[in-house]
């Protein structure tokens, strides 16, 4: 059974996501950041990798994503700084036992070359992935099958706008979980929560397969507590990376912006 | 009415149509967010249907013939036929009104976009002739219209802004990475995914998630139309040797190459631009530098890194200042099917001055390439060529200006 599966089994509540862009504030911040969210309570990290044609986000990410790139982040860089990260502390290692998945889109990836990308991928530990701009279609004919192989899970959006024919297809081709975007936005948008509070009352009644995690939008404790009474728990990127930006210090930020989310 | 050749089309691509996925060759699809997929599915499902639709193209023939002043004339360019010692055919696409082939394609997708029942329209812009070919389509259909342009654009492109904001269109900088036409398609992109229900987002070029591609290629198509029974008119034969056109997007392209995709006697030539040199590092030229990868929704040929980030192209050009191309070049590219040439920055201001010396026509930068690339290939007396002069150069007097103050 995957680290997913794992803590969906023990945990199906509240369960806190956390994004954040490789590379940033510095190069060398993506363990930092990893132990700070292991350390104060996250269940799941999403770890960015940045792109120069980020589509499917906002100008906080986006930028974070700049600098990363500024920074010398590349896929191949990020692989070798988390090659020890399951190693545990007392060997050197980083000691990271939460399920980590890697967001990103499909070019540079492609670039990397996608099997040598998921066979390092898994050596390392990565649990899953999502690549919002990588199509149903292409991901049954030719990329799904090679990321099962190296044991990778696959996490899909759904929006308010895709329908329950499809919103079924992508729970059926889903492992890990399901990311609902809370709207049809962009990420770092404000939105009307009572909207989708309605969004999610109706994804809770069709029962899906795969536990839900809610994203976009969720900025503090109270869209937390709200996206969780309807999914299994929510994805928190933006406010987290304003946080960063507003205070490079890796552990204190982290460990206030939990509270204010955890307590 | 949905003729044979759209039949054909959904059961497999072809050089003009793509196949059912979007698909021309290995180059094309749909690589979109799932935010997205609601309003590429809504246009992929209608678009066909509503194109070929009686009424539709009544309405789109009289605003091409009455308000564009189509057919653009196919002329005979005498003095420059006898510099290149072949039969030399231009293609007026700089006489339409708002001076590029552009409108042809805005004015389509706005009747499209009318009976899918929107109000609001947003575009791309590089060199400003596509926004200002929406505006413009905005203003006379009474919708209201946001156009996103690059910071640097809107610096070097300054008469076409004013005209955009004289037409009533709000007129929104780029300020992402490069700041011109690549990261004024990431913002209007952005700005549909948060405005799925009433917004229209009208794609410039034969770029974009399918249906795009084919959308755009069918509304050009009427350049090669045209450019058929007026050759016949012309020489008694409507297939001319050669089809020249400039390439940034590839719109104006695909539009002259069009129906002439399936003739293979024909050589359909493709210049690019390639800056300051194709190997300067400063250039846009596509196929020569790029590799295959994903930009804006559709697999193509895309300048990039080994690391997969997308590069900053350059070329004097704003129009042809893009790092990708549209699937179908990419396929034409990859088959053969096309010859790709490039032009430099100087031999297309030089091109420039040669038309506007030889005929008395100023073209667009854009379309100046096109022109350059007529000294490297290798005519002779037998042959026919038509050159697809895609714009005016009126937007480009600053550079023109400048290139006479080094004289
Ligand atoms: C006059 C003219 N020609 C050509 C182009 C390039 O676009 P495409 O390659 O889509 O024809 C532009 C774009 O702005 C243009 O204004």
């Amino acid at each position: 059974m995957g680290r997913l599966q794992q803590l969906f089994r023990s945990k199906n509540n509240n369960v806190l996501n956390i994004y954040f862009t490789a590379g940033y504030p510095h190069l060398e911040s993506t363990l930092q950041v990893m132990k700070a969210l292991e350390e104060n309570g996250a269940d799941i990290i999403e770890l960015g990798m940045p792109y120069s044609d980020p589509l499917a986000d906002g100008p906080v990410i986006q930028e974070s994503g700049s600098v990363a790139l500024q920074n010398g982040m590349t896929i191949k860089v990020l692989f070798e700084q988390l090659r020890d990260m399951r190693r545990a502390a007392s060997d050197e290692g980083s000691g990271i036992t939460l399920p980590v998945i890697l967001m990103g889109y499909l070019n540079p990836v492609l670039q990397y070359g996608f099997e040598k990308f998921c066979a390092d991928a898994s050596a390392v530990g990565i649990d899953g992935l999502i690549l919002p701009d990588l199509p149903i279609r292409e991901f049954e004919t030719e990329f799904g099958p090679v990321m099962k192989k190296y044991g990778l899970d696959f996490v899909f959006l759904v929006t308010p706008e895709t329908s329950v024919e499809r919103i079924r297809k992508i729970d059926a081709l889903s492992t890990g979980f399901i990311y609902a975007v809370s709207s049809s936005s962009t990420t770092g948008k404000d939105k009307n929560f009572s909207e989708v509070e309605l969004y999610l009352q109706k994804l809770q009644h069709l029962k899906l397969n795969n536990p839900v995690l809610v994203g976009f939008g969720i900025k503090d404790k109270g869209t937390f507590i709200s996206a969780c009474k309807y999914a299994n728990g929510a994805i928190i990127g933006s406010a987290y990376i304003k946080a960063l930006t507003e205070n490079p210090d890796v552990k204190m930020t982290t460990e206030s912006f939990l509270k204010t989310i955890l307590k | 009415m949905i003729n044979r050749t759209i039949a054909l089309a959904r059961y497999k691509g072809t050089f003009e149509q793509p196949d059912i996925f979007g698909y021309y060759g290995t180059f094309g699809g749909a690589f979109i967010p799932e935010m997205l997929y609601p309003n590429v599915e809504e246009l992929k499902s209608n678009y066909l249907n509503i194109i070929y639709e009686e009424g539709f193209q009544r309405e789109f023939r009289a605003l091409l013939k009455d308000y564009v002043g189509r057919p653009s004339p196919l002329y005979h360019a005498k003095r420059l036929s006898e510099k290149h010692g072949a039969t030399l055919f231009l293609k007026r696409e700089d006489l339409n009104h708002t001076g590029a082939h552009k409108i042809n394609n805005t004015i389509g997708q706005l009747l499209l976009a009318k009976r899918l029942g929107k109000h609001r329209i947003i575009a791309e812009t590089g060199a400003g002739q596509h926004g200002v070919a929406t505006a413009t389509v905005c203003a006379l259909m009474n919708m209201k219209c946001v156009v996103y342009m690059g910071e640097k654009d809107i610096e070097r492109q300054a008469p076409n802004v004013a005209r955009m904001k004289m037409l009533g269109a709000e007129v929104i900088p780029a300020t992402s990475g490069s700041k011109t036409l690549k990261d004024a398609t990431n913002e209007a992109i952005r700005d549909w995914i948060n405005n799925p229900v009433d917004t229209h987002y009208i794609i410039g070029s034969v770029v974009g998630p399918h249906p795009y591609p084919d959308m755009v290629a069918r509304f050009q198509s009427i350049i090669s139309e045209e450019m058929r029974w007026q050759l016949k008119e012309h020489t008694g034969n409507e297939m001319p040797t050669h089809v020249v056109a400039c390439v940034g997007g590839g719109s104006n392209a695909a539009g002259a190459f069009y129906h002439y995709l399936e003739d293979f006697s024909v050589q359909l030539v493709a210049v690019e631009a390639a800056g300051c040199g194709v190997t300067s590092g400063r250039s846009a030229a596509t196929t020569q530098l790029g590799k295959p990868g994903i930009l804006h929704g559709s697999k193509s040929l895309v300048m990039q890194t080994a690391d997969g980030q997308v590069v900053e192209p350059h070329s004097i050009s704003a129009g042809l200042d893009y790092p990708g191309i549209g699937p179908l070049h990419a396929h034409l590219f990859a088959t053969g099917r096309a010859l790709f040439l490039s032009a430099t920055d100087k031999e297309a201001i030089d091109a420039a001055f040669e038309l506007t010396r030889l005929e008395g026509i100023i073209p667009a930068l854009e379309s100046a390439h096109a022109i350059a690339g007529l000294n490297k290939m290798k005519l002779t007396a037998k042959d026919t060529v038509i050159v697809c002069l895609s714009g005016r150069g009126d937007k480009d007097m600053a550079a023109y200006m400048a290139a006479m103050g080094n004289e």
